[in-house]
């Protein structure tokens, strides 16, 4: 099962820079929350900001992580 | 790309999209949703007062898999406008907080008003189209 810390250090170890507050929004597991500020997001649109830190987890947004909310700020 | 001809569902999803100057793909419907993201992103839409269409994609999972397929966006909800993937709840949300929703809608709303054949909004049913 994923948990906070885990997603927490995959945002961060796939995108260069970035700094992610992850917290599991309901304690079950499968629902959570980040947010993510990364120097990668200048220049690009939320959703590609967003699909930056989706792209991390692939099929496994849906799957074993049922949702994972996110805030992305470009510093 | 895939052959769309071979694809229903895709291209029932891509002309539904094309179609509807605004329109939501969720779970449940707008009367009643079936997941929090989808009611949030729903109490938006209508606090704009936006007309908008709506696509269930609980009845069918190919309806999930080819959207996700063609919008390369793995969540839901997600909600179009003008042929152009606005974002999911989280998205919806910011922008509605900043006042950019608004702005975007209320173009839309204006080229709405200019075109009658608009359809009401309504819940479609893709999976309707499928047999």
């Amino acid at each position: 099962m994923p948990d906070a810390a885990s997603i927490k250090a995959r945002i961060e170890a796939a995108i260069p820079g970035a700094q992610a507050d992850v917290d599991d929004w309901t304690g079950g597991g499968d629902h959570f929350r980040a947010t993510v500020v990364a120097d990668a997001f200048a220049g690009l649109t939320r959703i590609q900001q967003h699909r930056l830190v989706y792209d991390v987890f692939g099929e496994e947004i849906g799957g074993p992580i049922h949702a994972l909310s996110l805030t992305t700020i470009s510093p | 790309m895939t052959d769309q001809h071979d694809n229903p569902v895709r291209q029932a999803i891509a002309d539904a999209i094309a179609s509807n100057e605004v329109i939501l793909f969720m779970k449940g419907s707008p009367e009643a949703p079936a997941c929090g993201f989808s009611a949030r992103t729903v109490g938006i839409l209508q606090s704009l007062d936006t007309r908008f269409a709506a696509v269930d994609i609980l009845p069918d999972p190919r309806i999930r898999q080819e959207l996700s397929a063609l919008s390369q966006w793995p969540t839901i909800p997600q909600l179009f406008v003008g042929g152009e993937l606005v974002g999911g709840c989280d998205i919806v949300t910011e922008m509605f907080e900043s006042g950019e929703l608004a702005e975007l809608l209320g173009a839309e709303q204006q080229a709405d008003a200019a075109d009658p054949a608009v359809a009401e909004r309504s819940t479609l049913q893709i999976e309707n189209r499928l047999s």
